[in-house]
């Protein structure tokens, strides 16, 4: 809060410090970023539902693909987002890294929930029923529980400040034990039934459906960090409009009892 | 470290001198092993091949209901501030307590447990492994339960938070302390690696609880 606006070796994490800077730059990129998630989005779906053939054993239901790979990506990397955060939060008190943090835990588990959804859909032409104890598929359920402890433990705790640490210790707690889980999960499949039905990871998938799955990667991308920059605006001016009523309680009361204000 | 064992003492002397605690836990996993053939029927066969399953998530759930007592306590009658501004390391405080935990709940889980695996018609053979596997195992659960206590210390429904948020964390345990024991009984996998891992996850949980329940503890007493 003490900077100046000459200070040249501020680095960007540094000088994104300041909320009214973040706010007018995120202001300003907002529109450019929420456009082009919206368009390549659009582009990507063009070329999964036009140009992108059906798979020759799937048939239709592979367009489900362009739409539930990039949401288990964008799940996973939610988290490695919240531990990010709450590694700046915890060890360099970065201001905004919180907030980030607040938002990324429900922006996470939905583009979860949404891999789990898309993916129990075409679960059920393809392997005939719609849950399969597969290990990747427990590994997001799990994933989608972590995000619902730490969502849950905010909204617990009153003190907005403490609600931040704590779930920033969660945070990196489950980040330490997350691959843990994930070999444990892997360990657990291999021993109760071999890894056969699923083998969608083929070692080729051909160029003509990777094109729309990278477009539609990037454009999810992109609306994700859209969509979290958004959240944190929002958040911001939350706290900001939280500390004015405050004040605003303090002030009436300093005015209407000043025996009562210490 | 002479603090540390007196704090150890002091926990263990306050679990048996106020009672009922580990009672509660031992009553309520012999009642949720109980209920386990009362709703899936009284099929031995059945009942001897899920039993190690469901000794060790009753265990689980019976550990899970003694940890808010790690903090409470000390927490109401204000014993922890003065733990945490103390001159012990809050870190080895923290441990000291989930050690407590662990010897006053964890092992007479651990050691009840063949007793209700006659009552699921596990394999005799089995018996020395299950205790062995859960005696290496229940350190996990007192060590990840300390960071769960020590985050829901001030939550509201702090219990039912508790639950949420360590159940994800003891899924590693389980894995392997049933792929031990299945292992033992004839199972696909090596005993060996499975019982291998499980008391790595426990070393693990030796590190990462105290510290992470530390700096919990550190932001609520502030």
């Amino acid at each position: 809060m003490t900077q100046t606006n000459t200070a040249p070796q501020q680095s960007l994490t540094q000088k994104l410090a300041n909320p009214t800077r973040f706010m007018q730059l995120s202001g300003t990129l907002m529109p450019w970023l929420a456009g082009a998630a919206v368009a390549l989005i659009l582009y990507a779906l063009y070329l999964a539902f036009f140009v992108a053939p059906d798979d020759y054993q799937q048939g239709q239901t592979v367009k489900i693909m362009y739409i539930h790979v990039p949401a288990a990506w964008l799940g996973m990397m939610g988290y490695a987002l919240i531990a990010i955060s709450s590694f700046g939060y915890l060890v360099f008190r970065h201001p905004l890294a919180d907030v980030s943090a607040k938002a990324a835990a429900p922006l996470g588990a939905a583009f979860t929930f949404l891999a789990l959804a898309t993916g129990s859909l075409w679960g059920k032409p393809m392997w005939g029923t719609y849950w399969v104890w597969d290990a990747r598929l427990t590994s997001m359920l799990i994933l989608l529980f972590l995000y619902f402890g730490l969502m849950a433990l905010r909204s617990a705790i009153d003190d907005e400040a403490l609600a931040g640490k704590l779930c920033a210790v969660l945070g990196l707690v489950g980040v330490t034990i997350l691959p843990i889980i994930k070999f444990s999960v892997d360990w657990w499949n291999t021993l109760h039934q071999p890894a056969s039905v699923i083998r969608l990871d083929g070692p080729t998938i051909h160029s003509d459906l990777l094109w729309p799955l990278l477009i539609s990667a990037i454009g999810f991308s992109l609306l994700f960090f859209a969509l979290h920059m958004q959240g944190m605006r929002n958040e911001i001016l939350r706290r900001r409009l939280r500390a004015l009523t405050m004040a605003e309680v303090d002030r009436a009361r300093g005015v209407s009892a000043p025996a009562a204000a210490e | 470290m002479s603090a540390f064992w007196t704090l150890l003492k002091r926990d263990l002397l306050l679990q048996v001198r106020e009672g009922g605690a580990v009672g509660t836990a031992l009553g309520f996993y012999l009642i949720v092993v109980a209920m386990m053939p009362l709703g899936l029927g009284p099929d031995l066969n059945l009942l001897s091949r899920i039993a190690p399953g469901v000794l060790w998530i009753a265990l689980l759930l019976a550990a899970l209901l003694s940890l808010p007592r790690i903090f409470e306590a000390d927490d109401e009658d204000g014993s922890l501030e003065v733990i945490a501004t103390g001159d012990l390391p809050l870190e080895l405080a923290t441990a000291a307590k989930a050690l407590a935990h662990w010897i006053s709940t964890g092992i007479p889980l651990a050691l009840l447990a063949p007793v209700l695996g006659l009552l699921l018609n596990l394999d005799i053979e089995a018996y020395p492994v299950l205790v062995a596997t859960m005696l290496v195992g229940t350190p996990a659960i007192s060590f990840l339960g300390l960071v769960g206590a020590a985050l829901t210390l001030r939550a509201r429904r702090g219990g039912l938070l508790l639950a949420l948020l360590v159940l994800p964390l003891y899924i590693p345990t389980l894995i392997f302390g049933i792929a031990a024991i299945s292992a033992a009984t004839g199972g696909p996998s090596g005993f060996q690696a499975s019982f291998l891992i499980l008391g790595a996850i426990s070393l693990f949980s030796l590190v990462i609880g105290p510290v992470a329940a530390a700096a919990a503890i550190r932001f609520q007493t502030q």
